[in-house]
């Protein structure tokens, strides 16, 4: 039954023309070796692509052409053709990749190599390994900042943010935050990075200019168990005014003001959200919701979740391409 | 390479970075005394010799992966002792190099001399011992425990009966002072969670199951209603037998079966994959509970060492006792000490030997600080009070 089901669906994907107009999410599904495609304008599930084991990271080259895909259990970065929705190549990528970044240079790939304690930097265009940075146990999160100076990794049982010179590859500064660090978010000016620390339930914001934080958060939401406010993902919009935070198994998203630091209100989302992603205009936000398998769509400006769409099995990263 | 920076950069500038010019070199010793368990039927599946030193090394390895960044380098003194005595005479001479902090996987009563023997000269991870008695009366103000009280794991399991409503329980409990032990510890627990044991009855058979498992059982385990078979055989001695030869048709759950663990290798949620993928490439073999413990010890001494730079145990055992710790031991949340006796805060996983069941606490289970204390000998509950 379930054969003929797999099938019946491939021989319609491949008979599918791939609309052209609208907005599409792509979300990476960890158990089901496979990515979710969601139409924007409909906000309904359009295709499901297989990928490699184990799918984590994604993310869109700068012309919005190619989406990169951490296959962690295939120990590859593999390379989709967005336009046919097939996988073209597949980049070095040291062992276990799961978050990774890629330099405003287009060619620079920063891999976190989760079991290595590594940072793996490949050039796209050459697949050479350029380096390979050692950094604490379990590197996760990773992030490059918007003007390219630097690239942070943040190591979660070590719990650092290891700071390394894009030009040098080399790390410059390593700032001690709260327990298992999972994601870095740069603001589009520079001048901050925020980073989530899951188990210390708390996100710390860095002053870039001069390394040393400025301000920790902390969450508390009315009838959750503080143990369970656990900020993994995080979205900052464009305008610098607002920061988004996912806060796992406590299924709500916090919403802060990004200047006054004030928590403004909490969303409940799906089961254990993940990351986190805005549209193009910045009017909607996406979350992955790894146990209950969903993404939640929120409105920005109302601060409501307006639904919930059924995805894959363990729901791990979401991004948004714009409409071509 | 990034080292050598930092550590030049502290000599240039050593009174820019208090955390990052403070180097240091921590030692902690590692003392196992396992005595034989004595012959068991179902010995298919033997616990490794090396459970809880590979897991002491490999948060060593973590530790040093850390302490890198911040000039620490920790090393770690071994002993496998093949007596009581031989493990005390490894504490004192570890002690006199300058050893000061210690993982032991011994049992109850060695432990208990040891820590008199240590007295304030060396803080003591017990990584082996489950006695509820070492939380409850006997408890040494320089011993942590990081191994869960069998009033931990048989609390786990009543909620978790309760919770499914099993509350007819078939308890068989085995002839080891240990089986004495873990019923003991259910017995209470059937109390806390309303559960009735409609039949306790003592294990006493002397033939091999092997054979007659299937013979046997169904007659022993004859009553006229039960839920579940909750079995106290700690060691795996005829245990692993009772399932699917009960008189009912039940689930067995306790030391085997659905069991109440401290660590399993089936546990990968919260990053746990990560942790038993990296012990798998060092052992090479699952990581057990004990493994767990002697990483958790290690790993919280260089939480300490990461966090306040300093080394002594007592400086160490102040700051995890502190309500500064945040431990994190991949079960997805933070971990702490009990003050009054000094036993880590976490939660128990049930497993089958596949597969996860599910995580307790269970919700819906209050507790006026934290739920985590639902489990095992809350302050009320207990004599000890190591912290004054």
């Amino acid at each position: 039954m379930g054969l003929i089901r797999t099938l019946a669906l491939c021989a319609v994907c491949s008979f599918t023309a791939v609309p052209a107009m609208a907005s599409l999410a792509y979300v990476s599904n960890e158990k089901d070796n496979s990515l979710s495609v969601i139409d924007m304008d409909t906000l309904e599930v359009v295709d499901t692509i297989a990928v490699g084991q184990r799918p984590r990271g994604i993310l869109l080259s700068k012309d919005n052409s190619k989406l990169y895909i951490c296959a962690s259990d295939d120990d590859t970065v593999q390379i989709l053709d967005l336009a046919t929705r097939t996988i073209i190549d597949d980049l070095p990528s040291g062992e276990d990749p799961e978050q990774f970044a890629l330099h405003p240079n287009d060619r620079h790939l920063y891999i976190a190599n989760e079991d290595d304690a590594i940072v793996t930097v490949v050039d796209i265009q050459t697949k050479e390994v350029l380096a390979q940075t050692e950094v604490g146990v379990e590197p996760e999160g990773m992030a490059v900042s918007p003007d390219g100076r630097w690239a942070v990794s943040s190591s979660e049982t070590t719990s650092m943010l290891h700071w390394i010179n894009t030009e040098t590859f080399k790390i410059e500064k390593n700032i001690v935050v709260g327990q298992r660090p999972r994601h870095v978010e740069f603001s589009d000016d520079n001048k901050t990075a925020w980073a989530s620390a899951e188990i210390g339930g708390t996100v710390h914001v860095i002053d870039v200019d001069r390394l040393s934080e400025i301000k920790t958060l902390d969450f508390s939401i009315r009838g959750v168990h503080q143990d369970k406010v656990q900020p993994v993902g995080i979205e900052l919009t464009s305008d610098g005014k607002l920061a988004f935070v996912a806060l796992g198994p406590a299924n709500h998203v916090a919403v802060v003001d990004a200047q006054s630091y004030e928590i403004l209100d909490y969303l409940l989302v799906g089961s254990r959200v993940w990351h986190l992603e805005l549209n193009e205009d910045e009017s909607q936000l996406l979350t992955t919701n790894g146990v209950s398998g969903d993404v939640s769509v929120i409105d920005v400006a109302d601060r409501k979740v307006i639904k919930s769409i059924k995805v894959g099995r363990y729901p791990w990263g979401v991004v948004i391409a714009p409409s071509p | 390479m990034s080292n050598i920076r930092l550590l030049a950069a502290a000599l240039c500038f050593g009174w820019v970075l208090p955390a990052a010019g403070f180097s240091a070199d921590i030692r902690i010793g590692y003392i196992q005394w396992v005595p034989d368990q004595g012959p068991v039927l179902s010995n298919i599946l033997p616990e490794p010799d090396d459970a809880g030193q590979r897991g002491a090394e490999l948060a060593l390895a973590d530790n040093n992966t850390t302490g890198r960044f911040l000039n620490h380098s920790y090393r770690l003194e071994s002993v496998v002792a093949d007596s009581a005595s031989d493990a005390q005479e490894a504490l004192a001479g570890l002690m006199d190099q300058g050893i000061e902090l210690f993982i032991l996987n011994v049992p109850a009563t060695t432990l208990r001399e040891m820590a008199t023997q240590a007295n304030d000269r060396a803080l003591l991870f017990n990584a082996g011992a489950s006695d509820n008695a070492l939380r409850v009366r006997d408890c040494a103000p320089n011993v942590l425990h990081t191994i869960a009280s069998y009033g931990m794991l048989t609390d786990a399991l009543g909620q978790w009966l309760s919770a499914r409503r099993w509350q007819k329980i078939f308890l068989i409990t085995g002839p080891t002072e240990q089986d004495q032990q873990w019923a003991d510890s259910f017995r209470r627990a059937s109390k806390r969670f309303n559960l009735k044991i409609i039949a306790d009855k003592p294990w006493s058979f002397e033939g091999d199951l092997r054979r007659t498992a299937s013979r046997e059982l169904p007659l022993f385990t004859q009553a006229s209603d039960y839920d579940a078979v909750v079995v106290a055989d700690v060691r795996g001695d005829f245990g692993e037998y009772v399932p699917f030869n009960t008189w009912l048709p039940r689930p067995v759950t306790g030391t085997q079966g659905m069991t109440p663990v401290t660590w399993h290798r089936v546990v990968e949620a919260w990053g746990a994959a990560q942790l038993q993928r990296r012990f798998t490439g060092l052992a090479h073999r699952d990581m057990t509970d004990i493994d767990y413990a002697a990483w958790l010890g290690v790993r919280a001494v260089g939480e300490a060492v990461t966090r306040t730079a300093k080394v002594r145990s007592k400086a160490v055992r102040t700051y995890l006792l502190s309500d500064q710790l945040q431990l994190d031991g991949f079960k997805g949340r933070q971990l702490s000490f009990r003050t009054w006796n000094g036993q880590l805060r976490q939660p128990i996983p049930l497993v089958h030997p596949r597969a996860l069941v599910g995580q307790t606490p269970i919700e819906g289970f209050l507790h006026p600080k934290t739920d985590l204390d639902t489990l095992g000998f809350d302050a009320p509950e207990s004599q000890c009070r190591i912290v004054k």
